[in-house]
């Protein structure tokens, strides 16, 4: 297993060592000591790699992550999972704004709580937050599913368009156009698929909420200008 | 036979003029913010209140067609591995395939390759057609994020954070839903028919110092061999530029408020941001004091039309300039040959500007099957790079005529204004003084 020690190895070696991985090679396990608060930790990973980041990370940690398994073992700063494509990233502690911002695949597992902003404009990336999460998150979110197991702060998934909302305990408000929707047999599957993935145990689907788009906002109305 | 009274003319306001009127009755009867394309149409300081002096006895001119007069520019060389070469000082300004038909994309890239240029991509992504015809493509990197992925930034040979523009500096976009097709749709990750707004601003960052750790993802990404720029409106150019040469940018593109948009409010257009000559000083200003001129290069747009538009640009301390809308033009944009069609939409050619509304007789700002085989790319690729080496020989021309071997070499002292105005934004004197308005001398 390679380690990487940032405190002695530039993090431009680490990131264009990760990227210089082809599929199928043999280095399938890193793992990155002494981050120390970096920034671009394991961006752009583009091949199922594993990387173990032993510590805290700063902003975009595994941004536009494209297949690797990133696990980060402390907390992350904003914008963890920027753009992520696919693959998985796991935070073992809490994660600051704009965590899994405008995803558009692949799994963010923040074991801990998210801040504001949390899957702000995803497109299409499914994100599991253990906490809570902080106000405006799922702004503007296009598709992909946001599972909450505690509170969501205020104006919920304003502006949202196709991407699911579960939350399991209290939302402080919706914003525009976000309402509370039914839940189908069809979203306690894929939530419970999500649970399973993340983690989760002895929580049940049923115990959520689900939120999504009330679509009328879809095209300008100026009756509607108030919501705006 | 009676006396009459001579009647005096009628006379219309100058206030409430014939547009206002209209306007105002619009809005009254649909209750909606009129949204159209393109830029400022109100008359505004422009490069035409600049004249060249020419050579005289103090200074020899180079012969035109026999001595040398170099036009090429590198981009990016500050910080990128990779910095990108172009032959002629004039790029394609970033237009979105959503707001411009494939057809149109791809004239776009060809006329550019021809010529020895870039192109840029806009909001909605990268299409094979502008990446596989253009031999230098700027890919755009926006609010909204559609389309963005890791694989097309690093098939970008440049890439261009887009901060502003200067049709809407501070404003997001808007495609009204009869331009979502399933291809725009699918691309943008958006239900077909819906009105998509682009955010105006960025998801996941706010302010310079988060936009210097972006800058670093993205060179971190693409392993520091992309050339990054970032692009801002005309609105406060001097600190705009300063700020984002501190983020770590290689080049600044600097967009007055002559700059296209695909869709915005008149409102917007006409009474945000500044017209593109009082941009330039203020931004070269800022490179200069930082000690980044033509490290970190300058490259002006909005209301660029002719190769005197580009030495004026040049000669105020820009690199290169970007035209947007006079491409749209040379594809064949409101070209007078669909008169009758523009008649039916209630306009005429050369004042159509509903782009957003996706029904554009030259086939250009549509996703309308039907229309948009009414682009040739072939052709209309060609008549771009056409007028791109007009361009570029009549900026040569106006080089030679002022001494220079270099385009890059025309300077603020080959210039002169016409106006107070023009005189005191591009700080040159008055014609027949040499009173600088701000800097005293007479």
């Amino acid at each position: 297993m390679p380690t990487v020690d940032l405190a002695k190895t530039s993090l431009r070696e680490l990131n264009h060592a990760l990227h210089q991985l082809k599929n199928g090679s043999n280095e399938t396990a890193w793992e990155v000591i002494n981050p120390k608060g970096s920034h671009a930790v394991a961006a752009g990973v583009a091949v199922p790699v594993a990387v173990d980041v032993r510590g805290s990370v700063g902003y975009y940690c595994g941004g536009m992550n494209d297949g690797g398994e990133i696990t980060v073992h402390g907390s992350a700063g904003p914008g963890v999972g920027e753009n992520m494509m696919s693959g998985t990233i796991v935070v073992k502690g809490d994660a600051s704004q704009y965590a899994g911002a405008t995803g558009q695949g692949g799994l963010l597992v923040i074991e801990g709580n998210a801040s504001s902003r949390c899957g702000i404009s995803m497109k299409g990336i499914d994100i599991v937050v253990h906490g809570s999460i902080g106000h405006m998150s799922a702004f503007m979110a296009q598709s992909g599913t946001l599972v909450v197991l505690g509170d969501a702060g205020d104006a919920l998934g304003d502006s949202i368009y196709e991407a699911k909302l579960f939350v399991r305990g209290k939302v402080k408000s919706l914003g525009a156009d976000c309402v509370k929707k039914k839940m189908h047999p069809k979203h306690i599957e894929r939530l419970q698929k999500l649970l399973d993935a993340a983690g989760v145990k002895d929580v049940k689907p049923e115990e959520f909420t689900r939120y999504g788009s009330a679509r009328t906002l879809y095209n300008f109305n100026i009756d509607n200008a108030d919501a705006y | 036979m009676t006396y009459q009274n001579p009647p005096t003319t009628p006379r219309k306001s100058a206030t409430f003029d014939d547009y206002t009127l209209s306007e105002i009755r619009r809005a009254a009867a649909t209750g909606i913010y009129d949204i159209r394309g393109a830029g400022a149409k109100r008359k505004l300081p422009h490069f035409d209140d600049l004249l060249f002096l020419g050579a005289s006895i103090s200074r020899y001119p180079l012969e035109g067609y026999r001595e040398r007069c170099d036009t090429s520019v590198v981009l990016g060389t500050r910080h990128a591995k990779k910095p990108i070469e172009l032959k002629i000082p004039i790029t394609i300004a970033g237009m979105s395939f959503g707001s411009l038909s494939g057809p149109a994309k791809e004239a776009l890239g060809r006329g550019a390759t021809i010529a020895g240029t870039s192109t840029t991509t806009g909001d909605g992504g990268m299409t094979e057609e502008e990446r596989g015809h253009s031999k230098t493509l700027v890919y755009q990197y926006l609010p909204s994020r559609y389309g963005m992925n890791p694989r097309d930034l690093r098939r970008a040979d440049a890439i261009e954070i887009v901060v502003g523009q200067g049709a809407k500096p501070g404003g997001g976009g808007m495609l009204l839903g009869q331009k979502i097709s399933d291809r725009v749709a699918h691309m943008r990750n958006l239900p077909q028919g819906i009105d998509q707004r682009s955010a105006c601003r960025h998801p996941d960052w706010t302010g310079p110092d988060d936009l210097e750790i972006k800058i670093l993802e993205i060179r971190e990404i693409t392993d520091w061999e992309k050339p990054i720029y970032v692009k801002v409106g005309g609105a406060r150019p001097y600190y705009d530029t300063a700020l984002a040469v501190k983020s770590g940018a290689d080049v600044v593109v600097l967009d007055g408020m002559q700059g296209g948009t695909a869709a915005t409010q008149e409102v917007f257009i006409e009474h945000v941001g500044q017209p593109t000559l009082a941009c330039i000083r203020p931004a070269v200003q800022a490179l200069q004091d930082l000690g980044m001129h033509r490290k970190v290069q300058l490259i002006v747009s909005g209301g660029i039309r002719n190769g005197a538009d580009v030495a004026k640009a040049l000669a105020l301390g820009a690199d290169a300039v970007s035209i947007g809308t006079a491409a749209l033009v040379a594809l064949g944009d409101n070209d007078p040959r669909w008169e009758a069609e523009y008649n039916a939409l209630g306009t005429t050619a050369g004042a159509y500007d509903d782009w957003h509304e996706g029904k554009d007789p030259a086939g250009i700002t549509t996703q309308d099957p039907e229309l948009m085989k009414r682009v040739d790319p072939i052709a209309a690729g060609r008549r771009l790079a056409n007028y791109l080496k007009v361009m570029t020989l009549e900026t040569q021309t106006i080089a030679r005529a002022c001494g220079k071997n270099d385009v890059h070499n025309l300077e603020p002292e080959d210039l002169c204004a016409l106006t107070v105005e023009a005189a005191a934004m591009a700080q040159v004197p008055l014609a027949g003084t040499s009173w600088i308005p701000g800097k005293g001398g007479f």
